[in-house]
């Protein structure tokens, strides 16, 4: 707070208004009175699509101290005009969520509970079971001696929500593993 | 949308689902438009439509079929545009034969494994003599969506459209019995809302006007869903609503990348661009698998399916994939049949699967019969759970209903469970596919917190330990493995440039001096191994080094089509087809639908948009078809993908499930089949098992026990099975809890009470919900007697961590799929609703026990493919 | 002396009289230099699509905490049920029959027969207007046998706001662009102003609000700490929005534009506008809420379009300010105090002698 002054005193600015009721400027608290958009303060702000449906809405993602601290709708897009609905409006919330989970967590055969586990040990465990069970569920060939080079042991499903990038590595690494049954929500 | 005159929303609550979308919509009926809501339920969309035309779920067909009728019995149809453009005046086969000859069934039918030889659909040969050997049907999951290949272009034609081995008289002949008097016996419309959605639809169409379709998963989930679309597809080309401005069938999906996930696909059937997986048997060999994709014979651009997949391999497998080694064919994975989810759940259970990757999808709540699927969970080694919180596929195992009601304990659960946090779609960077198949960037804000990783960093550093752990193998299963291009460039962190990867995927050429050059179309693909593609339907997302989807010219530009935001595919197409949007002679239709035409003084395609259509082919040019390819395509062909250039009102090839949309109820039903003897599809891929029963359908013993029609949806203020709402305050507080809707008459009959509990039991599960009586569920008059429908939202599931919790619909959906695309039938199924909160633990299950008891259902009800005929005369009650 | 001060008084009263009642600029009233036009919003119900965006953009940009109980009401498609300290946006969701229907459409129909100002065709007089649908065939389009009203509701911004008028500590305050916003560095909590609305929007921020229970008495969910809690608390209008030129955030992101934001006599014009268009077409059940100056609250700066009468939405039909009759109230007290000031005076000079 600044230096008490006594020109700050609401019956002067009062008087010195013409706010004589006190309700108008002469009320304004110095809080008030410095009042400025959280957007105009942000460091910096970052155009999205909103991850909800498939309409791609634009979003402008609003980031303060590498926090993000607004999403709203992009007035530039031509598909949204700077709309979004409840969901797309809701996503600062799904980015700050308090029910978000930032832990690795692994659950070990019969365990009742989470442990928390280094994210770099849990890729490695997943790496080396991956390749496991892929030796174990091998088809070279059919009965009839065809080609099949597969295996059935690994499945995956997810990708709606994903990136083109992220389906295409998925993709790639799953048919170069011999897996097939890939799947996705469009399925669903 | 916003250019259209007239809006039909069916199988889909725009309004609701699609609420920033439905804007165009609102414009349009600011301007003029006429917008109607054809649902089973009055829901948000509705409320804002000029009228709501209530429906029984299951039955649009039936409707669609009759506005076929009506439109080709009372002279409607847009002659100059279905001649051109349509097989209307193609001739088919002598051996075709109709669902009105025999039954409910096409020529071709195996009730043994319940599939079709479709060869007896295919259009006679303009030259008999040079008759080649058929090719049997290929099935749907060995298809691309790209379109089916024909042998050849060169069909035979009736311009008069008189020959009854026309499409024109097929289709007639086939729909004369879907009659406004049908619709209202099978989809419970009075004659008036029929003539009403009649006119709406044909007084908007033709030159001057145009009228667009919408949908979602209320048309494809169902048995014959794609079949749903194929009767809107059949209706907007009689009606010349296709390829122009306000036309077409918009689907609308529902998720952010649920496009671009099936054009890359994560999909087992598809290799990305809509190449097909090879499948055993089908494909053995590169040449087998060509051919099937397009022939070097046919029209259009699947002719060039040798550039697409051998770019396709260079980009997966670089050097390693060769002209010798048949561009790495051999080493792909081969599919022996159906793989989908579905298929994978029940292999899981017969212990066949022993790792599963859920990557921002929660099956335990959101994939039919969740019950199947938890329990299919249990069979697992490992599964890894890539999400934002703790969602019910992550808890199964400590607090799914079966572990609530003591049916199993956690202590004797073996699966490992790893959770794995992910990145939110602003702290990684990426593009999304939207629906309309633009591509739109999305530019990273913030770095992930704590241990969240975004899918492209966790997989690729997956497949980075996985080559580490096979790298000194000489086994020759891990070449692929080993031969993958891998060497993204990576950051700081060591995580690998997502714009690199839109490089990959955009393709390259390689010169003669070993320099890469991105490419900028994918007419520029090569089948000689000089280009690669990481999916050819999106190169020229990159061209000139410039990443495309992340233009951002405010509004798109001054242009029409504000191309100038995002790109779209193919070649940055807004509309596609769009060379239907002029006259055979190449003018617009009209000057207040002009879009794409001819400019003869440039000597080529111009207007709004990248024209859809080799540029410079001018209206009358006439090529010899058999010269095969883009170069056989005519002037006035313009359907470029499929192998004959014309829109296809009658299938040929490509469907499993008939040439022609045909009405047939669902796997439960209590109506009877108002058209044919046979009740349900037949080529509908059933699963009798024990834990995948079906209610009794009309004319069966027991159909009474299961009496009304339940339809299952999304709410506004949710999404899918919750995972990124019910962890929301924000969104939770709005739609707190699970319920179902039941209209008041309903709701008398049972004794359900506004805001109190009702129990909804199907064969497969016992659901609690709270309930809405409302006037906006309305009981159908259907064949004599009245329908009851109950609405159940899908949001909800039973765990411990969402901030709202709640019984599965999907619990109570059974796995029955459609043949062609393996969605499930998750719109319309049967259930009995009883007062009061369901039983719990195992009283639920013994609940469950008797109905099935009492219904006498079994393993095999509803599970014939051809319907007996003699069972038809039994009782319903 | 003496009788300046009487005068001053009775100025005091008169120059506050508009400020109480009647047509009025109430930005310039409250002595803001002028130059800000009066802000407002339109919301036109006939288009609202329920989504319920602006509920969950307005708790964003304001932080304000979840309040629902996390329970179904019952209430059709609305589980927050009202306006309250922690939600400023509320959309209201009701189910008619035809007989309702019909009701509404005749509802309206008279007051088109009376020539309310509010459903005045722009730029012709009542009679004009009145005289123009008797020659129009208004016949309405077939009554549909069911509809679902949808409505977003917020705080008026009234002209003459009894919050405002009541406040004993100034922190409700008069905004440069005539919204009325609560300072909640300033607010002391005496709940004063809850009882001073007529539309009972504002509301003091307590702890049932915001850490919600269900029905068996559970706490449910996260239980966030509570910023604001025990001042009043209401729409500002995104006041901090506006004075860096932004869109407040229900307006922004409404899809169907069913909230419209702007200047105020814009929007009253776009409302008459709209309101004409649907009589035009038959629908007499249109009508404004709020766009009438000469109402009990002196209009109000957030406007709506509704398509049956007020109190089926939940609004109250003739709101009138508590403070409305003030002004004669503070004649009277003037008269009384200079009275009191001439005898003090003359007690005064009385005393002197």
């Amino acid at each position: 707070m600044g230096r008490f002054s006594a020109l700050e005193w609401p019956v002067f600015r009062q008087l010195r208004s013409g706010d004589h009721l006190g309700r108008g400027p002469a009320v304004a608290s110095a809080k008030t009175r410095a009042t400025q958009s959280r957007n105009a303060t942000a460091d910096r702000v970052v155009q999205s699509i909103c991850p909800y449906c498939a309409v791609g809405c634009g979003q402008r993602v609003y980031v303060k101290d590498e926090k993000v601290v607004q999403i709203e709708g992009d007035p530039d897009s031509p598909v949204s005009r700077g709309r979004l609905c409840p969901k797309g409006a809701a996503s600062e919330q799904l980015v700050n969520a308090p029910g978000r989970q930032y832990d690795v967590l692994y659950r070990a055969p019969r365990a009742t509970e989470w442990q928390k586990l280094d994210r770099d040990t849990a890729i490695d465990m997943i790496a080396e079971r991956f390749v496991r069970s892929r030796r174990n569920t091998w088809q070279e060939t059919d009965d009839e001696g065809r080609i099949l080079r597969r295996t059935m042991g690994i499945a995956s499903l997810g990708g709606a929500t994903l990136d083109n990038e992220e389906n295409y590595l998925i993709k790639k690494l799953f048919t170069a593993a011999g897996a097939i049954q890939i799947e996705n929500q469009a399925r669903i | 949308m916003a250019n259209a005159d007239c809006i039909v929303l069916q199988g889909g609550n725009m309004a609701e689902a699609h609420p920033v979308g439905f804007q165009w919509v609102a414009e349009a009926k600011a301007r003029g438009a006429k917008v109607i809501h054809v649902d089973p339920r009055f829901t948000r969309t509705s409320a804002v439509a000029d009228k709501h035309v209530a429906i029984r779920a299951g039955s649009d067909v039936a409707l669609l079929g009759a506005l076929i009728n009506h439109v080709l019995s009372n002279e409607l149809w847009f002659k100059d545009y279905v001649v051109a453009y349509t097989n209307a005046a193609t001739l088919v086969g002598e051996d075709f034969q109709d669902t009105e000859d025999l039954g409910g069934l096409f020529s071709g039918f195996d009730p043994e494994t319940g599939t079709y030889d479709s060869s007896s659909w295919a259009y006679a040969h303009a030259h008999p003599d040079e008759h080649q050997p058929h090719q049997g049907g290929a099935p749907g999951d060995a298809l691309g969506s790209g379109g089916p290949p024909l042998q050849h272009a060169e069909v035979e034609r009736d311009e008069t459209l008189q020959h009854p081995r026309t499409v024109f008289q097929i289709l007639k002949r086939h729909y004369s019995r879907y009659t406004p008097e049908m619709v209202q016996e099978v989809c419970g419309i009075s004659p008036a809302d029929f003539d009403y959605l009649a006119r709406a639809v044909t007084e908007n169409s033709g030159r001057e006007r145009t009228t667009c379709f919408a949908y979602a998963t209320g048309w494809t989930q169902h048995t014959l869903g794609a079949q749903f679309i194929r009767t809107a597809a059949v209706l907007q080309l009689l009606l010349g609503n296709v390829g122009r401005p306000g036309g077409g069938i918009m689907a609308l999906r529902g998720h952010a990348s649920i496009q671009g996930s099936t054009d890359i696909p994560t999909l087992f059937n598809l290799l990305p661009g809509y190449l097909p997986m090879p499948m055993a048997g089908n494909h053995d060999n590169l040449q087998d698998y060509l051919a099937s994709v397009g022939t070097k014979q046919q029209k259009g651009f699947w002719a060039n399916s040798d550039s697409y997949f051998v770019s396709l391999m260079k980009a997966y497998f670089g050097d390693a994939a060769t002209a010798e080694n048949d561009w790495y064919f051999d080493r792909l994975p081969r599919m022996t049949g159906a793989h989908g989810t579905y298929e994978t759940a029940m292999s899981m259970l017969a212990d066949e699967v022993e790792g599963y990757f859920v990557l921002g999808q929660n099956p335990a709540v959101g994939s039919a019969n969740g019950k199947l699927q938890r329990e299919g969970m249990r069979h697992l080694k490992w599964m890894v759970v890539r999400d934002l919180s703790l969602i019910e596929s992550a808890t199964w195992w400590k607090d799914s209903p079966e572990v609530e009601s003591g049916e199993v304990r956690t202590e004797d659960i073996e699966t490992e469970v790893f959770f794995m946090p992910a990145a939110t779609h602003v702290e990684k960077a990426g593009s999304f596919t939207q629906t309309q198949r633009m591509l739109q960037w999305r530019h990273q804000a913030v770095q992930p917190p704590g241990q969240c990783q975004s899918e492209m960093d966790f997989f690729f550093e997956l497949g980075r330990r996985i080559r580490g752990l096979v790298a000194a193998s000489d086994d020759e299963r891990d070449r692929p493995l080993l031969d993958m291009t891998w060497d993204y460039p990576v950051d700081d962190e060591g995580n690998p440039d997502p714009e690199s990867v839109l490089r990959e995927i955009n393709g390259y050429r390689t010169t003669d001096t070993g320099e890469r050059e991105l490419l900028s179309s994918y007419t520029e693909l090569a089948a000689d191994g000089s280009t690669s593609s990481g999916c050819w339907i999106y190169t020229g997302v990159f061209a000139d080094d410039q990443n495309k989807a992340a233009r951002r010219t405010p509004h798109g530009g001054p242009g029409v089509s504000q191309s100038q935001w995002g790109w779209a595919w193919p070649s940055d197409r807004r509309i596609l087809y769009n060379r239907a949007s002029a006259d055979p002679d190449g003018k617009p239709w009209s000057d207040r639908k002009k879009y794409v035409w001819w400019d003869e003084s440039e000597q080529k395609w111009v207007g709004d948009d990248v024209p859809d259509f080799p540029v410079d082919r001018a209206p009358h040019s006439r090529p010899d078809p058999a010269v095969g390819g883009p170069a056989a395509l005519a002037g006035d062909d313009p359907f470029i993908m499929q192998s004959d250039g014309k829109g296809w009102l009658f299938a040929p090839k490509g469907l499993v499930d008939g040439p022609l949309p045909t009405h047939y109820e669902a796997q439960e039903s209590p109506v009877r089949n108002g058209l044919y003897p046979q009740q349900q599809s037949p080529a509908r891929l059933i699963y009798p098992r024990q834990d995948n029963l079906s209610a009794p359908s009309a004319g069966t013993p027991g159909a009474g026990i299961y009496p009304f029609v339940f339809t299952t949806y999304r709410l506004t203020e949710h999404h899918t099975a919750g995972g990124m709402s019910r962890w929301l305050p924000y969104l939770s507080e709005l739609q707190p809890e699970m319920f179902c809707e039941v209209s008041p008459q309903l709701a008398a009959e049972r004794g359900l009470v506004n805001e109190g509990w009702a129990t909804i039991v199907s064969p497969r599960a016992v659901i609690e919900a709270r309930v809405l009586v409302t006037e906006r569920m309305k009981p159908l008059t259907v064949g004599g007697r009245i329908v009851h429908q109950v609405g159940l939202p899908y949001h909800w599931g039973v765990g411990n961590h969402a901030l709202v919790t709640g019984d599965s619909a999907n619990d109570l959906i059974g796995v029955t799929l459609d043949p062609n695309v393996q969605i499930q039938e998750s719109k319309v199924a049967s259930c009995d609703v009883i007062a009061g909160r369901r039983p719990r633990g195992r009283a639920a299950d013994a609940l469950l026990a008797s109905y099935n008891e009492r219904a006498g259902v079994t393993v095999h009800t509803d599970n014939q493919r051809v319907t007996d005929v003699r069972e038809e005369d039994v009782d319903d009650e | 002396m003496s009788s300046q001060a009487a005068q001053s008084v009775t100025n005091y009263a008169r120059g506050a009289s508009h400020q109480f009642s009647g047509p009025t600029d109430p930005a310039a009233d409250a002595h803001w230099p002028s130059g800000q036009v009066r802000k407002g919003f339109f919301t036109d119900t006939s288009i609202c699509i329920g989504c319920k965006a602006c509920e969950v953009a307005c708790k964003e940009w304001n932080h304000n905490p979840r309040d629902g109980d996390l329970e179904l009401t019952g209430w059709s498609y609305d589980n927050t049920q009202s306006l309250g300290a922690s939600t400023w946006r509320h959309v209201a969701f009701i189910e008619q029959d035809r007989e309702r229907i019909e009701q509404a459409r005749e509802s309206g129909r008279k007051l088109v027969d009376l020539g309310m100002p509010a459903v005045r065709p722009s730029g012709s007089s009542s009679g004009e207007g009145r005289a123009a649908y008797r020659d129009q065939d208004v016949t309405p389009p077939d009554t549909p046998e069911f509809r679902w009203l949808m409505a977003s509701d917020v705080c008026k911004h009234c002209t003459h706001a009894g919050c405002l008028d009541v406040c004993p500590t100034g922190a409700l305050f008069r905004t440069e662009f005539g919204s009325v916003v609560v300072q909640d560095d300033v607010c002391n909590g005496c709940g004063t102003c809850v009882a001073g609305c007529p539309f009972g929007v504002i509301e003091r921020r307590s702890d049932g609000t915001a850490a919600p229970t269900t029905r068996s008495g559970e706490k449910k969910g996260e239980q966030p700490d509570v910023p604001k809690r025990g001042v009043a608390q209401k729409c500002t209008l995104c006041y901090d929005r506006l004075v860096d030129g932004e869109t407040p955030a229900c307006a922004k992101t409404c899809p169907t534009t069913s909230i419209k934001f702007g200047d105020h006599p814009d929007l009253v014009e776009t409302a008459r506008d709209r309101v004409h268009q649907l009589h035009e077409e038959g629908l007499t059940e249109a009508r404004l809420y709020g766009a009438n100056e000469l109402d009990g609250v002196g209009g109000t700066g957030a406007m709506f379009l509704l398509l049956d009468e007020p109190e089926t939405y939940g609004l109250p039909p003739d709101p009138r300010v508590p403070t409305a009759d003030l002004p004669v109230m503070f004649r009277r007290a003037g008269l009384a105090a200079a009275g009191m000031l001439a005898g003090a005076a003359v007690a005064f000079l009385g005393g002197g002698r």
